[in-house]
């Protein structure tokens, strides 16, 4: 079931440093277990398979080997600084810690390491800014997009008015759950929408107080932003209140199989933002059956291959392993570290050509990392979940969000962040 | 032979009412605080600083500080998360507000206004006992978590929530923020446990410490004979609030450096802190240390022993390691229900008898 690659792992107390072998390793801290387990556990096999693949198939990126290094965080901040510690002196290349509340936590670390992170929709919204957060990347799309995102399709839903309507917000009362908040608010004061704030608890296995209050304010639209046992139970308890499920949109991290399938018919019509495709009619995916999953080295059991966070996880990997490429094209040497990895993130270009490469053309939109903007092009759609045929599917198309009230947040968050830590912003 | 009072004279007061009378008792304690001062910093890296010997030291100064309210003064407290968090945001604000104040002072400062916050929510505890107290400091618990999610000042209006510690120094070196060194962190921390056990060994064994045991024990005989029920518990209060709330501030700063205030100080580490003094011992300084060591180093031991040398999946350690210290907890309280310290007192009594039975 489980294999070598896992078991290859040394986070045995690092008193003494491990051995220089040649190798590009990539620490994946991971929670398998928990109330987020289940969709953590999916990222962490699509991220893990895709390093599989290219040891497999091209024989590791430019020619050296990768190494996953797994570690448990049960999502808990002490147990990520723990992995985080445990997995840096490993000659980790870059963290992608999936949790907003970690991210938090290792902006500095990581600034201090040298250690670059790439939260790929998720973290630190304003690390968008690369001239205060030159370690940390958050390409493709961050929170603020998706909201923006959000606001223009229900727009395109309402002939480009939302006066009067209402939005309720559910969140996580996290600060990955708040992240959305001041743009929301903003948006709401522009296009004239009443916003609700609804905050769930964490685990959030508890809400029918915020349900009750939605069955009585009877809002127009629902927006969710959940993570893991969260989202089970607001597609749940929304089904329970009749609520019209095509006026209820999940942000990416409230769009997944496991989200929608305990609900069975009553979750069918229920929206999640997107990123990146659905699906596996890409033939990377071939090559993924066949060296990998044919192969039995899948880090899962294989059959989550294809579902939303299994893409997801799959796409970050992709984003590091091409990073990785621009980095060794850019310095000449096949075994980067850190340093070279975060000139690699910052130069990154994803387009047709180099997807195509790679057998996922089309997977995610097209776009160039600079020094200024770490966030990427934002580009996001909308899928839909279809109960009948268990599959998502995209129901819109990649439309950029609003960057001329994003943009303003992001320079202020960034500067404040400046002020407190004494950092000077500028390019490395 | 070993252990014996026999031939150890004492010559004053001072001497034979000292805290550890026996030679090797004394001699023991010396050398731990050597290796600990002086060996321990020079050998520590990131790795064991961050993820072992902080949090260690940090939970041990909540667990003595519970140890103090529920141990000695049998004021059962499920709020100790909340009184955490008391200590991180009031340091986080005393911080942002005033750059310039040095950093242990804000440490002390923010035990302080923890102890007035937890003096406020021990008036209960002049009127009800036991489980119902329990009940009445988790709505504390509840209470100060939505309070810090709520009220904006606290998190100075960051969009997040979250708090971050500014850097500060002591004598030169960083102790707080990203690039502060191990070794200085360490110390640091190490400088106010020893503070904080010397000074409750001393409350405990003193005068303020067998009015609490008084009152813990048999609270009406106490007040008959003259123990001031009213203040001895509130001071129980103030003073475990005091160590609670600089373990609180020290778990922000020093040890995790950014919080979200509700997985951070949520129940789960009130339940945690009572079960390091249940499994340590009620009513000991010894206890608490032990407690701490077993809820806090236990688990990283068996993940990196099961991970790292057995190299099993991470998911199945673990799980594996919520059934093996789950498994521990009960095996330990089966045996000896009054936790380790117990084995440990009467590892000595033994001892001062060996090698004879009786």
């Amino acid at each position: 079931m489980k294999l070598k690659k896992l078991a290859a792992y040394a986070v045995a107390a690092t008193m003494a440093a491990s051995p220089v072998l040649a190798e590009l390793v990539f620490p994946s801290l991971s929670y398998r277990t928990g109330p987020f387990g289940a969709n953590g556990a999916e990222v962490a096999d699509g991220f893990a398979d895709y390093m599989t693949l290219l040891n497999e198939r091209d024989g590791g990126i430019g020619g050296v080997m990768t190494r996953v290094i797994e570690c448990e965080t049960g999502y808990s901040t002490e147990k990520g600084v723990e992995c985080y510690e445990a997995t840096k002196g490993e000659g980790a290349l870059i963290y992608q810690p999936l949790s907003t509340g970690m991210t938090y936590q290792l902006i500095p670390k990581t600034a201090a390491d040298g250690i670059p992170m790439l939260t790929t929709g998720y973290g630190r919204t304003s690390a968008a800014n690369g001239q205060v957060f030159p370690w940390t990347f958050n390409f493709p799309a961050n929170y603020w997009n998706g909201a923006s995102a959000a606001v223009n399709y229900m727009l395109g839903e309402n002939d480009g008015s939302l006066e009067g309507k209402t939005v309720a917000l559910l969140y996580h009362n996290s600060a990955y759950g708040k992240e959305p908040i001041p743009t929301l608010e903003a948006l709401a004061e522009i296009y004239g929408f009443d916003l609700t704030l609804l905050p769930i608890d964490s685990p959030g296995q508890e809400q029918k107080s915020q349900w009750l209050q939605i069955r009585r304010e009877k809002p127009d639209y629902a927006l969710l932003w959940g993570w893991g046992v969260m989202n089970q139970v607001a597609i749940q308890e929304a089904s329970n209140i009749r609520f019209d499920m095509n006026n209820f949109i999940g942000v990416w991290w409230s769009g997944s199989e496991n989200d929608v399938i305990p609900a069975g018919m009553a979750a069918d019509g229920y929206k999640a933002l997107t990123f990146h495709a659905v699906g596996t009619d890409f033939p990377m995916f071939d090559d993924l059956q066949q060296y990998v999953v044919g192969a039995g080295l899948a880090a899962g059991t294989g059959e989550n291959v294809g579902t939303v966070l299994y893409n997801r996880g799959m796409y970050g990997a992709m984003l590091a392993a091409e990073a990785v490429k621009v980095a060794q094209e850019m310095n000449g040497v096949a075994q980067i570290d850190a340093g070279m990895m975060r000139q690699g993130l910052e130069n990154l270009e994803i387009n047709d050509e180099n997807m195509a490469a790679i057998g996922l053309q089309g997977f995610g939109p097209n776009f160039e990392v600079s020094c200024e903007n770490h966030g990427g092009p934002g580009l996001v759609a909308v899928q839909q979940w279809d109960a009948t045929a268990q599959e998502w599917s995209i129901i819109s198309d990649f439309a950029p969000s609003n960057m001329d009230v994003i943009q303003p947040l992001i320079d202020a968050d960034s500067a404040a962040f400046a002020a407190e830590s004494g950092i000077v912003p500028g390019c490395m | 032979m070993l252990y014996r009072e026999a031939g150890d004279y004492k010559k004053t007061y001072a001497e034979d009412s000292q805290t550890f009378p026996l030679k090797l008792d004394r001699y023991g304690y010396y050398t731990i605080l050597f290796v600990a001062f002086l060996v321990v910093p020079f050998v520590i890296n990131d790795y064991w600083a961050s993820a072992i010997l902080i949090p260690f030291l940090i939970f041990s100064i909540a667990a003595l500080g519970l140890n103090i309210l529920t141990g000695y003064c049998g004021q059962v407290s499920l709020g100790t998360g909340g009184f955490m968090a008391v200590g991180a945001y009031a340091s986080y604000k005393l911080m942002t507000s005033f750059p310039d104040l040095n950093f242990m002072i804000i440490v002390l400062l923010s035990g302080v206004i923890t102890a007035g916050v937890g003096v406020i929510f021990g008036l209960p505890s002049l009127r009800i006992k036991g489980f119902y107290l329990a009940v009445a400091t988790l709505a504390a618990q509840f209470f100060l978590i939505w309070l810090f999610n709520k009220v904006g000042w606290f998190y100075n209006y960051s969009a997040s929530g979250q708090i971050t510690a500014p850097k500060r120094e002591m004598f030169g070196f960083e102790v707080t923020g990203p690039s502060a060194s191990a070794e200085a962190k360490y110390l640091f921390v190490l400088v106010l446990v020893v503070g904080l056990a010397w000074m409750a060994r001393n409350l405990t064994r003193g005068r303020i410490g067998r009015s609490w045991m008084a009152i813990r024990d048999m609270d009406i005989a106490a007040e008959i004979i003259g123990v001031n029920p009213l203040k001895t518990k509130l001071v129980a209060f103030a003073v475990s609030s005091f160590y609670i709330g600089i373990s609180g501030s020290l778990f922000f700063t020093v040890y995790l450096g950014a919080v979200e205030v509700g997985e951070a100080f949520g129940i789960l580490k009130s339940f945690l802190v009572l079960f390091m003094i249940i499994i340590g011992g009620l009513g000991s300084i010894f206890g608490s240390f032990i407690g701490a060591a077993f809820l806090v180093v236990m688990p990283v031991l068996l993940k990196n022993v099961m991970v790292g040398m057995l190299g099993w999946p991470i998911d199945l350690a673990a799980h594996v390691e919520l059934v093996i210290i789950g498994f521990l907890i009960m095996f330990t309280l089966i045996l000896e229900p009054h936790g380790v310290a117990q084995l440990w007192r009467v590892t000595k009594q033994k001892l001062r008898l060996w090698p004879f039975p009786h």
